[in-house]
């Protein structure tokens, strides 16, 4: 063995210079650890930090004072100390989230993300798969594949890791026996093939002493014939070099006006390479210009590649902006609204089929729906590990697939092709947490050429027609609250104003168009969409559109309210409290309810969640429905028409 | 093909990074405290947004402890880079004359912790950029590029979002603000060699040069002005110093060196393995996980 860091000394002490100019030019990779449990996972990163000289005089004092402390390794030095941060991971000895850290050697910096063993934490590992280009998927040599090993392995070829490492750790406890390493592989072999893995690389090695870690082969393995950990990290392709093949896509991130004469659109450069000169295409509106320059505060660039984040300027005056993405003219990306694509779900609350949620892609956000899950994939029971299960909904950490349905086409590339416009997240409209990440097959409408067209008689002529401003007024509150009595009311009062509008109630839409409907949450929530559809269509029409749902969920609400242009969408909280509208009861319900025979009412066994700023809020325990009516005209007219 | 350099990505990166603030954020902000760590982030948010100026100020939250040296260089360059500079000191602290001779952690806790937090809320900033790396400090390692803290500030460890390819959820619940570590994945000889490479101005402190110093509880302090209260028979010294990280002269820990260029610098922190906190009294507060609990009151 030679000299187990990664830096050379001597070049340091002798030429700081050249040492320096050497390291300048190193090329960085991202790679994932995983294993279970006790497979010397933080271990294995605390020798590759401690031998590239990452830690450095007085972390190490700590760490041998930690050691004899808290460590497990008696007066050894523990490495795994080195890396599990938190306090509260530190007490229960395991780590419990997702970890980023550095080392470097004379070829490349490596930035490692350190992903924990247990199951629960699928969403972490996940986390740091999205970002590297190779998994060092750790074994316990002495146990040989176990379920979480097919797991990981799954998840990492599931996020598009190209390069597996196969770390057959522990090698010392087994005697550095051959042949169990080779049974080990070829059982992986097996697996790796039947979930689509190509290749992968098997190294022995032992954490503790090193063994094949930076030199291979190492005195106790002189069978291995392999490369060492270290020199397979430092020469596996990287994905971003990879990338540059590719058509060139810059999603737009800002654009960069200081002045009249300067319009820039900066970007990262998710693929391909781009050059003053070439021909450019904008989506997706489909117009086409030229590039005339890369703008950097160093002066102009004469090309640039994936990877780089640039400011790019156009010959042509053209529409261009965050969300849309600059695509070399030739071959540009699709659009449209509706995908195939692999769920994680990541949040504690399960995933509610038709609710709305914030999808971000590169750098556009519109509202998703996702309907019900086609299937489940199983990846916990090993068994079957792979196979489809059929589900209503995904709960934390299950994988799946589903069909995603956007309120607006969106420009991506299929997951495979590319991380930047093919990856996405979820994220809840209420608790603005991240819920889900996906990652598209494809489309299923097709939009590839269709660029979405501006009607010749749009929503403004329609309005102009009728002389108003379209608008919806959205009655919301519980049954026998007043919402029809007082939305029959105003459509009165506006009709005798000359205004056109429509009323839209439960006679009217559960008899027909959602005739299909029941009383389930999911069914409930499909019953607003379609309601909000239709309501935004009249919209369109320049209608003033009245809807009298008792729409309990405060998120299909925000949905409505997100379809409809700024302004457009008029919350009305009809606030009747529970026992005022119990003992009015006009239709029964409620004793049907408390009987048992109505399942899922609002207010009894189903929640209602209040609006938290209603544009207007009627309490009918102080006001009649007549002037609840009044009330509503004039804030409207207010609103739409000041010169009424 | 152009193989881009581990500094070439970790620039994109940060850039990237920056520009989803500026596009997301309603009223962004850059922390700037004037050490090596903000001089690059300064650096960047000037590429991030060429030829506009970064389209947001530079906030120092002061402690009016800190180096002659440093003052000079924040006016400096918020002349140069064309940005707001706004400087916040705590009343309270100020009105009760705080200082790190007499108040010891109160010092960094009103001046810094509670300093930070009122400016925030002074001004209404909803995105804070911090230089923070995750090199730095093991609970720093598990902490996201986009940190989001509860209205009193507060961090959470175990409720964070998960952070997926290059994809940022900046949406807030009332109250939440972010800090955002553009820098997360810089190590600090990667710092150090981007400011080589770019030619960024920092603080001379950093070089070695002879300087009048006392030593006390085996570090060495540097007296930078005459407030410094000297004990009866001590007398500075002149010693060739250096500063491995910058703060409150007075809790700030010289090592002592000759280097006085970037390559020897560089080449003493290669060779002499000590790592950079080690000059910083802060960290030794309260035991091992400080850094930790710090952050969970609302430290930086």
């Amino acid at each position: 063995m030679t000299d187990p860091s990664y830096v050379t000394d001597a070049l340091i002490a002798e030429d700081i210079e050249a040492y320096l100019e050497l390291h300048q030019n190193k090329t960085l990779l991202r790679f994932l650890t995983c294993g279970s449990v006790d497979d010397g996972k933080s271990t294995l990163i605390g020798r590759l930090l401690y031998d590239s000289k990452m830690i450095f005089e007085d972390q190490l004092a700590a760490l041998e004072a930690d050691s004899k402390k808290v460590g497990t390794r008696g007066q050894e030095i523990d490495f795994a100390l080195l890396v599990d941060g938190l306090a509260a991971e530190r007490e229960q000895g395991i780590t419990i989230d997702v970890a980023y850290r550095f080392f470097a050697t004379e070829k490349r910096k490596f930035i490692v993300a350190d992903t924990p063993g247990h199951e629960q934490y699928t969403r972490n590992m996940v986390t740091g798969a999205s970002t590297a280009d190779l998994a060092v998927i750790l074994i316990d040599a002495r146990k040989g594949i176990l379920p979480q090993t097919r797991r990981h392995s799954y998840i990492a070829h599931l996020l598009g890791i190209r390069h597996i490492v196969l770390a057959v750790n522990k090698m010392d406890l087994v005697e550095y026996d051959r042949e169990l390493f080779e049974n080990i592989v070829d059982d992986y072999k097996d697996f790796a093939t039947g979930i689509g893995i190509e290749e992968f690389t098997a190294i022995p090695i032992s954490g503790v002493f090193g063994d094949n870690i930076t030199d291979a082969p190492s005195a106790n393995t002189q069978w291995y014939e392999g490369p060492s950990l270290i020199h397979h990290l430092e020469t596996v392709e990287i994905a971003n070099t990879a990338a540059q093949a590719r058509s060139f896509r810059l999603p737009v991130q800002w654009v960069n006006r200081p002045n009249l004469d300067f319009r820039g659109f900066a970007g990262l450069i998710a693929s391909g390479e781009i050059a003053p000169g070439q021909q450019v295409r904008i989506v997706p509106s489909g117009k086409t210009s030229t590039v005339k320059a890369i703008v950097t505060m160093d002066g102009e660039l004469e090309h640039a590649v994936a990877g780089q984040s640039v400011t790019l300027t156009l010959e042509d005056e053209v529409d261009c902006s965050r969300g849309d993405v600059i695509a070399i003219a030739d071959d540009p990306p699709q659009v449209a609204d509706q995908f195939e694509a692999t769920l994680v779900w990541m949040s504690e609350e399960a995933l509610i089929p038709g609710r709305g949620y914030w999808l971000k892609l590169a750098t556009q956000t519109v509202t998703a729906t996702v309907a019900e899950p086609k299937y489940e994939i199983n990846v916990n029971d090993p068994s079957g590990l792979g196979s489809h299960l059929a589900v209503k909904s995904f709960d934390l950490n299950s994988i799946g697939v589903a069909e995603i349905t956007t309120d607006r086409p969106i420009t991506f590339e299929r997951y495979e092709d590319s991380r930047q416009l093919g990856g996405f997240i979820l994220v809840d409209k209420i608790t603005n947490a991240t819920v889900a990440a996906g990652m598209i097959h494809f489309s299923l409408r097709r939009a590839q050429n269709v660029h979405w067209q501006a009607l010749e008689v749009g929503r403004e002529q329609h309005a102009a027609i009728k002389g108003q401003k379209p608008a919806v007024l959205w009655f919301t509150g519980l049954s026998g609250s007043g919402k029809s009595t007082i939305a029959n009311l105003v459509e009165k009062k506006l009709h005798a104003l000359g205004k056109h509008s429509f009323l839209l109630d439960g006679d009217n839409i559960r008899h027909g168009l959602n005739k299909d409907l029941g009383f389930t949450e999911a069914d409930r929530i499909e019953n607003i969409r379609r309601v909000g559809e239709v309501a935004k269509l009249m919209a369109d029409a320049g209608l003033i559109v009245l809807t009298a749902f008792i729409s309990p969920f405060r998120a299909e609400r925000e949905m409505v309210r997100a379809m409809l242009a700024q302004g457009e969408f008029i919350e009305i909280f009809v606030d009747t409290p529970l026992n005022v509208a119990e003992a009015r009861d006009v239709k029964g319900l409620y004793k049907k309810a408390r009987a048992g025979e109505l399942k899922n009412f609002t207010g009894i066994d189903s929640p209602y969640e209040a609006p938290e700023a209603a544009e207007i809020r009627i309490d009918t325990t102080q006001t009649t429905p007549e002037d609840a009516a009044d009330l509503i005209v004039e804030r409207l007219v207010g609103i739409w028409t000041p010169d009424l | 093909m152009q193989q881009l350099t581990h500094l070439d990505r970790l620039e994109a990166e940060s850039i990237h990074i920056m520009r989803e603030v500026v596009a997301e954020a309603q009223r962004p902000v850059i922390l700037y405290s004037i050490g090596k760590d903000s001089a690059v982030m300064l650096h960047l948010a000037r590429k991030a947004f060429f030829p506009s100026p970064p389209p947001f100020p530079l906030l120092h939250v002061d402690t009016t402890w800190k180096f002659k040296d440093m003052y000079a260089l924040r006016d400096k360059m918020a002349r140069e880079s064309g940005m707001e500079l706004l400087v916040y000191q705590n009343p309270e602290a100020k009105e009760r004359g705080i200082n790190p001779f007499d108040h010891g952690p109160l010092h960094t806790d009103m001046w810094k912790t509670e300093g930070l937090k009122q400016a925030l809320d002074k001004y209404g900033f909803d995105a804070a950029f911090g230089g923070a790396r995750r090199d730095e400090e093991k609970s720093r390692a598990k902490e996201r590029i986009f940190s989001f803290r509860n209205a009193a500030h507060g961090w959470d460890p175990k409720n964070q979002r998960p952070e997926l390819w290059n994809l940022y959820n900046a949406r807030k619940n009332k109250g939440e603000s972010i800090r955002v570590f553009p820098i997360s994945n810089w190590t600090e000889l990667d710092i150090w060699q981007y400011i080589m490479k770019e030619g960024i101005e920092i603080v001379p402190l950093y070089m070695a040069a002879p300087r009048p110093t006392v030593e006390r509880d085996g570090l060495i302090l540097m007296v930078d002005d005459d407030r410094f209260p000297l004990k009866p028979g001590e007398k500075p010294v002149m010693r060739s110093v250096r500063f491995r990280t910058l703060g409150c002269y007075p809790l700030s820990g010289a090592v002592e060196s000759e280097a006085a260029t970037l390559p020897e610098v560089v080449q003493e922190m290669l060779l002499t393995t000590t790592s950079e906190r080690q000059g910083r009294i802060i960290d030794r507060d309260a035991g091992d996980a400080s850094m930790e609990k710090k952050k969970q009151e609302g430290y930086f």
